[in-house]
């Protein structure tokens, strides 16, 4: 909705490594605020949704960790529990068919496409932030980093404490605004640390909340989704820490 | 009513964060002291080529465990009744103190000296005993620093994690005296003089002592054995030179055997302190002539536990071992400090064990499941596998949506949280918009035309967010109109006007009455509540 550069990259990129892709326009959110804030029962048509709108597709791709992980997750669990209060009405066979086929950008890419090298340009300095989801409920482990150490032209800095949660947590930021903010804000500290241009993710959510923490901060490092990166071509193209700010 | 007596006006977790999150020294200590032990589990972990079969079986031994909980806890009351043993057995924390502090009239002492324990921290023992003119005198040197300074525990195993050694040598100069025998003259705050502070003041207690309280780390079922683990050796004293001896101790911590124990004896120190091995392992069977305790007293403590099993999801927090892996690599607990969870048990798991053992009861208790960005690094390091994100989400929905629960042996009805009625309305309005992409894609086309009028900050509920970040800009095209210009072949040339007449016409019909009218008057009143708080920072 609010980062349509982070879908524009994904198409570009999947579309220059030969892949056909579609975009089905029933599809929505995946429900993922909805289901971590309580509202299992109203994260149901969401699912459903879900699953009719993707049917029929080899492999669905999306660039955010945390909606893969919803999917691969909580579908199944959401579908079982539909079905224990009497609610099924295909629901299980519908998350069963879909689940499988969910994949996150550079699981896609390394994984299925079996890619490392997409090709890209991006001469600048990036640090890296493997979102929660993307490290420990997917295990994405060092593909993102594979593939950046890949791209030409850019330099990749070590941020530390990467693996601590940036404080996003979806209704969290705002129920838990106080402690949100301090995590939100030890991130971006250690973002601005390592000098690097741009902070690098799999997830815009995460990225929102940290970039929206460094501009308020006047920092100069830019949140720049990993797809936009790997679409990249070098200087000139979308992308670029000199972008808009998130 | 179940539960340690929650102090009147507790505050919500986000009202108590709030506060302690800008409380600077209180973060440096945190952050220090979880920051260390956090790098030292991981090496003692790391060790064991093992951890993950480990951690499999220790969580498939309480699980079993659990399910046959009734035939495990008959056959540990047997076998520590023929040990010599007596077992009392306590529904809920009054029942609990009723007992304990009859057991301790009856021998006609006036204090107590105590092993650390959790359970009692529940139930409220001390000032329970304290009300019948018995004093309780703890005996672990951090909760020792907690009794003196008048304090609550902020950490599983490290209760006074929140104060550093300066602050610990006022406390002793100030309070040691009230106790018992007095700090040294000229005190310094070097961790050896504070110690040996500690050492000469609990010494007179231990020799003085008739009546000792434990809690227990385990229970084996099949010879009725305790077990105590501990690094400071002061449980060994108290479990040893007293007369008689009481121990109150959860139903969940029963375990069948003696090869059920050995996972968790290699599970616990290394999770807990980052030890190989702990220093003290303390383990007792009923009473045994000429060595040890004459009296020897167990207490079965309920208060919840039962309650909390019959949950499906829930239950699972019925494995832990205490041990606080999940307080130490928590982001939340590190910047809220453990207080603010407003119980014993605090961090992650304290975020799911306090509304189970207590039921939703109020705002404090509401409040705890969301107290978690669910990050996952507790699920991670916990050597019983608790999957706390899964139980937090569970909590989260008996509180938003109510559901089934079961409320002092009855299965009951839990109602949605009042608190959470604009919220569902909110909640609703959005899962409906969602629901419908096709309108949604048109709204997202007004909003990106209307960018360059956004606010820089949001009144009302959206202060949340834009009191300490900025709002992400808008791009005037979205992606939907993108793919449809560039890729797809249908148009997209609606005009903004038709639109928004007919978004508005559709969605005031549905619910815009309703909701509008509920916003203004619940949630506005709510959040000027919230904001007057003092500002989160």
């Amino acid at each position: 909705m609010v980062y349509p550069e982070t879908g524009r990259a994904v198409v570009t990129l999947l579309e220059r490594l030969g892949v056909r892709v579609g975009f089905p326009a029933e599809q929505s959110c995946c429900g993922q605020p909805f289901f971590n804030t309580g509202y299992r029962r109203a994260t149901e048509p969401l699912v459903r949704r879900y699953a009719a709108a993707f049917r029929g597709y080899e492999h669905i791709v999306t660039p955010s960790a945390s909606c893969a992980a919803m999917v691969r997750e909580q579908y199944p669990r959401i579908a079982a529990r539909a079905a224990a209060e009497g609610r099924d009405d295909g629901l299980t066979e519908a998350v069963a068919e879909v689940v499988p086929r969910t994949y996150e950008l550079t699981e896609y890419l390394v994984d299925v496409l079996g890619v490392t090298d997409v090709g890209a340009h991006y001469p600048h300095t990036v640090t890296y932030h493997p979102t929660c989801h993307g490290l420990r409920a997917l295990g994405l482990g060092d593909r993102p980093r594979r593939l950046l150490e890949r791209v030409k032209g850019l330099e990749l800095r070590e941020l530390a404490g990467a693996e601590e949660c940036c404080g996003f947590g979806g209704t969290f930021a705002v129920k838990n605004a106080a402690v949100s903010v301090a995590m939100g804000t030890d991130k971006a500290r250690a973002a601005v640390a390592t000098g690097a241009a741009a902070l690098c993710a799999a997830d815009n959510s995460c990225l929102a909340h940290i970039g929206g923490i460094l501009t308020r901060r006047g920092a100069a490092v830019r949140p720049v989704h990993i797809a936009e990166i790997l679409a990249s071509t070098g200087p000139g193209t979308a992308g670029g820490p000199e972008g808009a700010a998130r | 009513m179940t539960g340690r007596p929650v102090p009147l006006g507790m505050p919500s977790f986000p009202r108590a964060a709030a506060v302690s999150t800008r409380d600077a020294r209180l973060r440096a200590n945190l952050k220090h002291a979880t920051g260390t032990i956090r790098a030292r589990r991981a090496a003692a972990v790391a060790e064991l080529d093992d951890w993950r079969q480990l951690r499999a079986a220790a969580a498939a031994v309480k699980e079993r465990t659990l399910r046959h909980l009734d035939h495990y806890l008959v056959r540990l009351e047997e076998r520590v009744t023929a040990a010599g043993g007596t077992v009392h057995w306590a529904a809920d924390a009054a029942e609990a103190n009723r007992i304990v502090t009859e057991l301790v009239r009856a021998t006609g002492e006036r204090e107590v000296v105590k092993v650390k324990s959790m359970v009692t921290q529940e139930i409220g023992l001390n000032e329970a005993l304290a009300a019948a003119g018995v004093r309780a005198y703890e005996t672990d040197l951090a909760e020792l620093i907690v009794q003196l300074g008048d304090d609550l525990p902020s950490h599983l195993l490290v209760p006074a994690i929140h104060r550093n050694r300066d602050e610990i040598r006022e406390i002793f100069r100030e309070r040691m005296a009230d106790w018992g025998r007095p700090a040294p003259e000229g005190l310094t705050d070097r961790p050896a003089d504070l110690a040996e502070a500690a050492r000469l003041h609990l010494r007179e207690k231990f020799l003085r002592a008739k009546v000792a309280v434990s809690g227990a780390n385990f229970m084996v079922a099949e010879t009725g054995t305790m077990v105590v683990v501990e690094s400071e050796g002061n449980g060994r004293m108290c479990l040893t030179l007293p007369e008689t001896l009481i121990s109150v101790v959860g139903i969940e911590k029963v375990v069948p055997t003696w090869r059920d124990l050995e996972i968790y004896l290699q599970v616990l120190p290394r999770s807990s302190t980052a030890e190989r091995m702990n220093p003290y392992t303390s383990m007792w069977t009923g009473t045994t002539d000429g060595d040890g305790p004459r009296a020897f007293h167990l207490v079965l403590l309920d208060n919840g536990r039962t309650d909390t099993l019959a949950d499906t999801v829930g239950r699972q927090a019925l494995r832990c071992i205490r041990c606080s892996a999940c307080l130490n690599v928590c982001p939340v607990y590190e910047r809220a400090g453990g207080h603010a969870y407003g119980s014993p048990y605090s961090g992650p798991i304290g975020a799911i064990l306090a509304p189970q053992l207590r039921g939703l009861a109020g705002p404090l208790e509401e409040s705890l499941p969301f107290a978690s960005s669910l990050c996952g690094a507790c699920y991670e390091v916990c050597p019983v596998a608790i999957d706390i994100p899964e139980v937090l989400v569970h909590l989260r929905e008996r509180v938003a949506e109510g559901g089934e629960a079961t409320v002092r042996g009855t299965r009951a009805v839990v109602r949605p949280a009042r608190r959470h009625a604009l919220e569902r309305r909110v909640v609703a309005g959005a899962a409906w918009a969602l629901d419908r992409p096709e309108l949604l894609r048109r709204g997202r086309r007004l909003a990106g035309r209307a960018a360059r009028f956004a606010p820089r900050r949001l009144p009302g509920p959206g202060r949340a967010w834009t009191d300490g970040r900025d709002l992400p800009e808008i791009p005037e095209e979205s992606f939907r109109d993108w793919w449809a210009r560039t890729r797809a072949q249908e148009s997209s040339q609606e005009s903004s006007h038709e639109f928004s007449h007919e978004f508005s016409h559709e969605f005031s019909h549905e619910f815009s009455h309703e909701f509008s009218h509920e916003f203004s008057h619940e949630f506005s009143h709510e959040f000027s509540h919230e904001s007057s708080k003092g500002g989160d920072r």
